[in-house]
């Protein structure tokens, strides 16, 4: 009994208080600052992804500090921990704008964390720019998506593995992590290879859950899938930690690339980074960046962070890439408007165009979306990817997929007179799905 | 006089042959002079396919550097070397011979790159190639790959192989190569049929991919034979699917009985409900990490032992944290569950938090020693190495720790003080200690787990989270307080889930496993294996 509930009282107080140490950086109140907040979580699950972002993004406002910060001021990060707890992300961001009175939000990594946001942001007018590769099917007047729609990831993809370079594929293995993300991209690719004059027997989905670890059956369900004489391929939407798993156990039964090349969505230099991957060359991803590609600004970016971080080591990485150019294109707009007041920079952002790192200039498009070209490449034996093949110019984000019956009559154009996300052509109207 | 002669005939022989090599070795080198000007991929595979119709075995080498991504071309004179990466430079050596040819920087080769399908090309001319090799394993790989790709051409080679096979086992795969290739050639009908009924004792999924294609092609009484195969082998192949869905289900079942283990001696035998029961699991995976490190930095030969010298430092490490946790938490709340709960699950986030903040979040690179990496074959079962490993370890582990809570008088004692604690402070048995070592003893097991559980998941802060909630599962699912409760709930519980999967997708098949064990508790409310008496008390 001795003094039992002022023990349980001590240890809580302490992990509140070392929760709350590692939680926030308090934002120091300087009158002259820009203040631009992070929102990506810093504990939980989605650490492992997000925390890079967390740190490409103080680099970011270090370099543009450097070079004299933002319409005469310096630019100040605000950085709060969500925890992978998706309704904190909606109070984090609330606290971000209300309290902390940001210009601009730059974060979320699941799909969930963003729907989570979005009432937040369009009730207080305020702007998120996320950089993570998604299903579609949403266009906001807050939001700016600086990740790859599906048709600049998923779709060229399966492209490239239907031509002769990729092995013309005939059999697909649809093999995804349990949530909207997979469901949705899985549901656009069935249709559109069905448009491809694929039939429905030559089609397994399958699903498992978040950090599934035994891959044991499913690996040698698309082993037994495979041998039916046509050329198949996996492509691959399995999301976070149980890539490496399944990666493990691919390579140890002995799938080959060369036999059954794995097609991923969500592997990228960061997830190899925890891998062996000699058995595994040859299997593809799909991104619009590899931290491989061979430009003046990769490497020059490739350096900055090496410093950064203080780790040769590091990999960067697609999202990365994807908050270089949104933070670069928030910047300029900035500039552009001559404010950072949220609705005035909104409309300033709509054709602004900033070099990407792979050689080449990215557009915001009216649909907030923005144009990006889209990489295949092949894992190779030093955990980096190889292109194996670019598309010849650059793709515009397509938010509403034309191969979904719901949303192939939907557009979004953001600028006046039109102003919705979701106008439908077929009845000249704006609204219909999506509002969700 | 005639001897000179004889000499004299025999060293122009000599000189004729060395020329012509020389001859044939020139063109092989202005063939290979071509992969620094190709552009793409086709152009690179058109190079490839000239290299191999020259049919000389030298191309092996060359041919191989290129599928493995180690063909390079120095920029300063387009001439093509082999290289291998170094520390800060490139060893390069002479594709045709072997022979070292000096160092380049990285900046001044630029390697020529290949995809999947020319690795695929490669693979398939090497595979001609290479049937003459001395090497059995060499012959194998070759007879594989031209059964998996046949073509009419190859019968020529494979007659002349199979002639000259000594090696029976290489023999018959070399057979069923040639079938193969007759199966796509114009030969007659009964050649056909008897290719197809050699497949078809072949009986694995290639055999059925290779006939499903030529039941696809053909017509005839040839097109019935291939379905008949095609539905024999399924009709076996069923069978050992089946025995495949077992084995999966143990090697699952390993896996949480490691998890579990330790948790059955805090939580089965102690009564503690310990949220970081799978922080002490990570813990152990990153000792692992730690060990592999230095080893790697330090002693490289003795990678394969890593996991060996990680044993005992995972359990110490494990062991010391579970003794601080118990002596500055847990004793405090024994008899509390609701409060340990809590205090251990804020312990759990101080830990992962701990670990994030050292190692970084990102996954950390646990290698596979080479004794357990790849598999074989049982049959048509494939079973993987690190899983076979893997189950060995975790019956061992089981063993060893009924042994010492059934033979040994630290045993007896922590069973006397979860049985009666008074009883047992009043027999002299220093209970406080007792329960720390207790504590230390199921987290130490835990720690052994995760260098284990390195070897088939993640490694990062979160690797204890995917294995807590199973954890508990299997121990309240074989009754709390017994170890051979925790063995047999932990392989029912892995067979059930394999068995599921195929039909119910994982993710129903998960949840069909929860509401099972919740209609199971609930008519034995104690599990599988209940301690009957007082044990079960506190």
């Amino acid at each position: 009994m001795r003094g039992s509930f002022s023990t349980i009282i001590k240890t809580f107080s302490a992990s509140v208080v070392a929760a709350g140490v590692l939680m926030s950086v308090p934002a120091r109140a300087a009158e002259d600052t820009i203040k631009v907040g992070i929102l990506h979580s810093l504990s939980g699950t989605m650490a492992i992804s997000e925390t890079t972002l967390k740190d490409a993004m103080l680099m970011l406002i270090d370099e543009q500090n450097a070079k004299g910060g933002l319409l005469g001021k310096k630019l100040e990060a605000v950085v709060v921990d969500p925890a992978s707890n998706w309704p904190l992300f909606a109070e984090k961001a609330r606290e971000l704008i209300s309290k902390d009175k940001v210009a601009a939000v730059f974060g979320c990594w699941t799909s969930v964390s963003r729907k989570s946001v979005l009432p937040v942001f369009s009730e207080l007018d305020n702007i998120l720019f996320y950089p993570v590769q998604y299903e579609g099917e949403e266009s906001e007047r807050n939001v700016f998506y600086t990740g790859a729609a599906p048709n600049q990831q998923a779709i060229p993809a399966v492209d490239y593995l239907m031509s002769a370079d990729g092995g013309s594929v005939k059999r697909w293995v649809l093999e995804g992590t349990d949530y909207v993300y997979p469901r949705t991209t899985n549901k656009i690719l069935e249709a559109y290879l069905k448009s491809k004059g694929v039939a429905a027997e030559d089609i397994m989905t399958n699903y498992t859950p978040f950090g599934f670890s035994d891959w044991q059956t499913e690996v040698s369900a698309i082993k037994k899938f495979g041998s039916a004489g046509k050329k198949t391929a996996v492509v691959s939407t399995v999301n976070g930690d149980a890539n490496v798993p399944f990666y493990k156990e691919l390579g140890n039964q002995g799938i080959k690339a060369e036999d059954i090349p794995v097609m991923a969505f969500s592997v990228g230099e960061e997830e190899l980074a925890g891998l062996d991957t000699k058995p595994l060359v040859g299997h593809l991803a799909a991104w619009n960046y590899f931290e491989s590609v061979n430009t003046p600004e990769n490497k020059k970016f490739i350096a900055g962070w090496h410093k950064f971080i203080k780790n040769n080591k590091r990999t960067t990485n697609d999202p990365m890439e994807a908050h270089y150019i949104g933070f670069n294109m928030w910047v300029k707009a900035v500039e552009k408007a001559g404010t950072t007041d949220p609705d005035k920079v909104i409309d300033a952002m709509i054709g602004v165009s900033v070099p990407n790192l792979t050689g080449g200039y990215s557009t915001m498009m009216p649909n907030h979306h923005i144009t990006k070209p889209v990489l295949i490449g092949e894992i190779q034996a030093n955990g980096q990817f190889e292109t194996v093949s670019k598309t010849p110019g650059l793709v515009m984000g397509d938010e509403w997929s034309d191969y979904l019956p719901d949303s192939k009559d939907l557009i979004s154009d953001w600028r006046a007179p039109l102003n919705c996300g979701n106008f439908n052509v077929k009845t000249g109207k704006c609204g219909g799905k999506g509002t969700n | 006089m005639k001897i000179l002669h004889a000499i004299g005939l025999t060293f122009v022989l000599l000189l004729a042959t060395l020329s012509s090599s020389d001859a044939a070795e020139a063109e092989l080198r202005a063939i290979i002079a071509k992969f620094a000007t190709a552009t793409d991929f086709s152009e690179t595979g058109a190079v490839v396919r000239e290299l191999t119709a020259t049919g000389d075995p030298a191309v092996e080498r060359p041919l191989a550097a290129l599928a493995d991504g180690n063909l390079y071309v120095r920029t300063t004179d387009s001439m093509v070397f082999v290289g291998q990466e170094g520390d800060e430079t490139f060893q390069l050596f002479d594709p045709l011979s072997g022979e070292a040819a000096g160092e380049a920087s990285g900046d001044d080769i630029t390697k020529i790159s290949v995809n999947n399908t020319l690795r695929r090309a490669i693979r398939d001319a090497l595979g001609t190639l290479t049937l003459g090799s001395k090497n059995p394993a060499v012959r194998i790989a070759a007879a594989d790959t031209m059964f998996k790709t046949p073509d009419a051409s190859n019968i020529g080679p494979l007659d002349a192989a199979i002639a000259g096979e000594i090696d029976a086992v290489v023999k018959a795969l070399l057979e069923q190569a040639r079938a193969a290739s007759v199966l796509v050639s114009d030969q007659p009908e009964a050649d056909k049929l008897a290719a197809i009924a050699l497949i078809g004792s072949r009986g694995d999924r290639d055999a059925v991919s290779l006939l499903t294609s030529v039941e696809a092609n053909a017509s005839g009484s040839v097109k019935d034979a291939a379905t008949a195969a095609i539905a024999n082998i399924n009709s076996t192949l069923a069978l050992w699917d089946a025995g495949q869905n077992i084995w999966y289900g143990i090697s699952l079942g390993s896996v949480l009985l490691l998890a579990a283990i330790g948790l059955a001696i805090t939580f089965g035998v102690m009564g503690v409900i310990n949220m970081a029961h799978g922080e002490m699991v990570m813990l152990g995976a990153y000792t692992t990490f730690v060990v592999q490190q230095v080893i790697r930095t330090s002693f490289p030969d003795l990678f394969d032992w890593s996991l060996v010298i990680a044993l005992p430092l995972a359990f110490l490490v494990s062991a010391l944290v579970g003794l601080i946790i118990e002596r500055g938490v847990i004793r405090f709340l024994y008899g509390r569950p609701l409060e340990t709960l809590l205090a251990t699950w804020g312990v759990s986030l101080i830990l992962q938090q701990t670990v994030r903040s050292i190692f970084g979040p990102t996954n950390q690179e646990v290698g596979n020693p080479s004794w357990m990496s790849g598999s074989f074959n049982v049959g048509q079962l494939a079973v993987t190495w690190n899983r076979l490993w893997i189950l060995v370890f975790a019956l061992t582990v089981f063993a060893v720790l009924l042994y010492v809570m059934k033979r040994t008088p630290w045993g007896l004692q922590m069973r006397a003080v979860t049985a009666n604690r008074r009883m047992a402070a009043s027999m002299g048995i220093r209970t406080p200690w007792v329960d720390a070592l207790t504590f230390a003893l199921g987290s130490g097991i835990a720690g052994i787990a995760g260098v284990a559980l390195s070897q088939i998941d993640n490694v990062s802060p979160n690797l204890g989270r995917g294995y807590i909630i199973d954890s508990f599962m299997v121990v309240v699912f074989g009754g709390v307080g017994n170890l051979w409760g925790t063995l047999v709930g932990a392989f029912s519980l892995g067979i059930i889930n394999k068995f599921l999967e195929p039909y119910a997708g994982a993710v129903l098949g998960k949840i069909v496993v929860l509401v099972l064990i919740i209609l199971f508790i609930q008519k034995r409310p104690r599990g599988l294996f209940a301690l009957k008496g007082r044990a079960v008390e506190a």
